[in-house]
């Protein structure tokens, strides 16, 4: 039976629409990675790397930055990733008929979508002001406050996608639920919950408000968490904001680094989830 | 004992029914081989004879159709319990019928035989006898089809009369013999004739165990009268 | 009833089944409710006395309760709030519906196999191991041994003996249950539920897993459930027939299915369904 031409004239300008829709996304994803290649390209060399932000007017790299950032998004993956783990199972094993978990679950829903800002604002009262300073500490958390959503959220859907009868077969053995849920549940879902967890990583390492109220900004090396510290997304806010070049170098340059570095961890995602597929 | 709905697969109502068909139909032909036969014994129809000698053929076919569409409703159907019996009854049917259209065409064969037979004064028992046993051929296969157990168990009954019948024809034959020594020859060809009306009987009344089996799932252990024959 | 008649029923498979007098489960007045306030009833009055090393068939209509009675026997339905059972199923003399009786240990008793084949993302000797190295302390030769055991006696060993520390997710259909049933066995439980446990397999698998059943059941007491006639006959000694939760025939395989007593019995294996 042919197919008429007025369907095939809609399949096709249906499929022309999609396939104009993925080019405008691909088309800004380039430009964006092309101009910050371009404008920062001058500051693209392992001096990036080596070198602390400069004083105006002189040239420098970005490690204390990178430093900073690396250490905080890694503290707040250690606070927050367990924690939301821990919260997404729970809401996904222990709670399906609770009602305490079905009110933890929306209450999860409002954290997701908390602006930053505020978060970053609720840390500064809760722990800049008391102790006086601005801290690597209190960025940090606010950071894990912004991850633990995300990763309760993931670690619940991974878990509801494990099918039941994985559980009965744990149980029908006689195993505790603890132990299915540990030997079992989570090695079905380990690279659903690890891909939340990257997810959530790519989005805390833009994170640029909170860190604002928390962590501020530091000009020199300094490895202690306890006061200001240095990071990417600051830097780049304060240096394309100067009238110096030099730093409007630098800023393209980190603006480069952290596009590419969330870039890379979504296609790690990607690659988890197809390899979760293939088994 | 009716069944009282129909399969949800239709087809296998209609298998089935075609089984039935063809045992009623093997039945309706060798009912009438056995009062052939015997017309034309007592009427010396030799044609008649020869013609009832020929369709014995038809009841071959037929039985190996039988045998045919059963299996193949075993192996397709997978009949499950009086589904089943009535499968196997059938098959077992069958080939019992088509035995019992062998013994009419033997008679049959025979009439070419007695040229006087009309002088033999026991043959006047006989047609009797021929009516009792195909009645009881008619009554069992129609017991089959309705699956009324009770009906064969009735046509077991009717057995004593034929095997009465058959001793009768026996003593007066035997009698007839030692009297007329110079019609030996035909008095014997009565004698074994008298003897295949009997085993038709006798074939009716396994028939009826068959058909009481699949009727009931159980079978009919205790037959009323049945004494040794010679 | 006479002598030969006798004699002449205990056909090699039916053995089992005479000689087996002992009773594994004592099913009485079992009652099942599901839903908010209990207002459904998948389960009225059942009443059943299941023989040991043997296997006992329920078929029945979808909806009927076979599957929730298997699942009552080793209280699964405890994962789910709004179900519950009253009455009594007495294995080894003791009330095992009760809830003061250990639900691991009626678990490492009963054994249960599902529809669908469920390996534990694991290699296939950690399946094995899975439930053994919970309930008992083994050094690793024994557990060595006693994973060998079960993978035979499943008919699985001779086809894995080379990769047990690949993924079982890398078998086939029918060898990934076969691995449950293994895992299943490995505990050496004293009775195997198997919930259409071939319903999800192809007619080969199907074949090697009923041949298994008939060879386990030497040494356990089993009950299938099978919306397949045709493989209850195949593999049972006693079959029981279930309609809207009512048990309406128990009896030996081979008269339920030539002459079954109950006239819903007969509608139902005939085919004539209404």
């Amino acid at each position: 039976m042919a197919i008429p031409a007025r369907r095939r004239i809609a399949d096709v300008v249906a499929f022309a629409f999609a396939t104009a829709a993925t080019v405008f996304g691909l088309f800004w994803l380039a430009w964006i990675l092309w101009t910050t290649l371009r404008q920062g390209a001058a500051a693209l060399s392992p001096a990036l790397f080596r070198d602390m932000t400069p004083p105006p007017g002189a040239t420098g790299g970005l490690l204390n930055a990178f430093y900073g950032s690396g250490v905080m998004i890694l503290l707040g993956l250690v606070l927050g990733a367990p924690v939301g783990i821990a919260a997404g199972t729970y809401l996904a094993e222990h709670g399906r008929y609770s009602r305490l978990a079905a009110i933890v679950s929306f209450v999860n829903d409002i954290l997701l979508s908390a602006p930053s800002i505020v978060i970053g604002l609720f840390v500064y009262e809760l722990v800049v002001r008391p102790s006086g300073h601005f801290s690597g500490y209190a960025g940090a958390i606010a950071l894990a406050m912004i991850l633990l959503p995300i990763v309760t959220r993931t670690t619940e859907e991974s878990l509801r996608l494990v099918p039941d009868q994985m559980r009965e077969a744990g149980f029908a053995l006689g195993l505790p639920r603890w132990r299915v849920t540990r030997r079992i549940l989570y090695k079905a879902a380990l690279s659903a919950i690890l891909t939340g967890v990257l997810l959530g990583v790519a989005r805390i390492a833009g994170e640029t408000a909170p860190l604002l109220f928390t962590a501020l900004n530091n000009q020199f090396w300094s490895s202690s968490l306890n006061g200001p510290l240095a990071n990417v997304p600051v830097v780049i806010f304060q240096y394309a904001m100067s009238p110096y070049d030099e730093w409007h170098v630098l800023a393209w340059a980190g603006a480069f680094i952290l596009t590419a570095f969330v870039l890379l961890l979504n296609i790690s995602v990607r690659v988890l989830a197809r390899k979760g597929k293939d088994r | 004992m009716q069944q009282s709905r129909e399969h949800t697969l239709k087809a296998f109502d209609q298998d089935l029914d075609r089984l039935r068909a063809l045992i009623s139909e093997m039945g309706g032909l060798a009912e009438h081989a056995i009062s052939e036969a015997m017309r034309c014994l007592t009427q010396r129809d030799v044609e008649g004879a020869q013609r009832v000698v020929a369709e014995d053929k038809k009841l071959d076919v037929l039985e190996i159709e039988t045998e045919r569409r059963a299996v193949q409703l075993i192996a397709l159907r997978a009949p499950m319990a009086s589904d089943l019996r009535d499968v196997v009854a059938a098959l077992k049917i069958s080939g019992v019928v088509e035995r019992i259209g062998d013994y009419a065409k033997n008679i049959a064969k025979r009439v070419p035989l007695l040229e006087n037979v009309g002088k033999i004064e026991p043959i006047s028992l006989l047609p009797e006898m021929a009516r009792i046993a195909a009645g009881m051929v008619h009554e069992v296969l129609d017991a089959f089809v309705e699956r009324d157990a009770q009906a064969a168990v009735r046509v077991c009954e009717r057995d004593t009369a034929v095997d009465d019948f058959y001793d009768s024809i026996f003593r007066t034959l035997l009698t007839h013999m030692m009297e007329n020594p110079h019609n030996i020859g035909q008095s014997a060809h009565l004698l074994f004739v008298a003897k295949n009306l009997e085993r038709i009987g006798d074939h009716a009344t396994n028939i009826a165990e068959m058909v009481y089996y699949a009727a009931t799932g159980e079978h009919m252990l205790d037959r009323p009268g049945k004494s040794p024959r010679v | 009833m006479n002598d030969t008649a006798t004699a002449l029923r205990l056909s090699p498979t039916n053995i089992g089944s005479a000689a087996a007098t002992r009773t594994a489960i004592e099913i009485r007045d079992l009652d099942f409710y599901y839903g908010k306030q209990g207002k459904g009833q998948a389960l009225k009055s059942v009443n059943m006395s299941v023989p040991a090393n043997s296997v006992t068939a329920i078929i029945g209509p979808s909806g009927c309760g076979k599957s929730t009675l298997l699942r009552t026997i080793n209280r699964i339905f405890e994962m789910y709030p709004d179900q519950y059972a009253t009455g009594e199923i007495v294995i080894d003399g003791a009330n095992v519906l009760d809830r003061r009786y250990p639900v691991s240990d009626l678990r490492r008793l009963v054994g249960m196999v599902f529809q669908k084949p469920t390996p534990f993302p694991s290699s296939i000797r950690a399946n094995v191991a899975f439930a053994l190295s919970y309930y008992e302390r083994l050094s690793k030769a024994e557990l060595n041994d006693r994973i060998e055991d079960a993978l035979r006696q499943a008919a699985l060993w001779d086809e894995v003996k080379d990769k047990l520390n690949q993924s079982a997710l890398s078998l086939s259909g029918g060898q990934q249950q076969r691995l449950c049933i293994a895992r299943t066995i490995a505990v050496r439980p004293e009775i195997l539920l198997l919930d259409e446990a071939t319903s999800a397999l192809d007619p080969i698998s199907t074949a090697k897993v009923e041949e298994l059943i008939d060879e386990l059941r030497q040494r356990f007491s089993i009950v299938i459930v099978t919306h397949n006639m045709q493989q209850a006959a195949r593999v049972s000694q006693n079959t029981a027939f279930f309609h809207l939760g009512e048990l309406i025939e128990f009896g030996r395989t081979s008269d339920i299915f030539t002459n079954p007593r109950e006239q819903r019995t007969k509608d139902y294996i005939t085919g004539r369904y209404g």
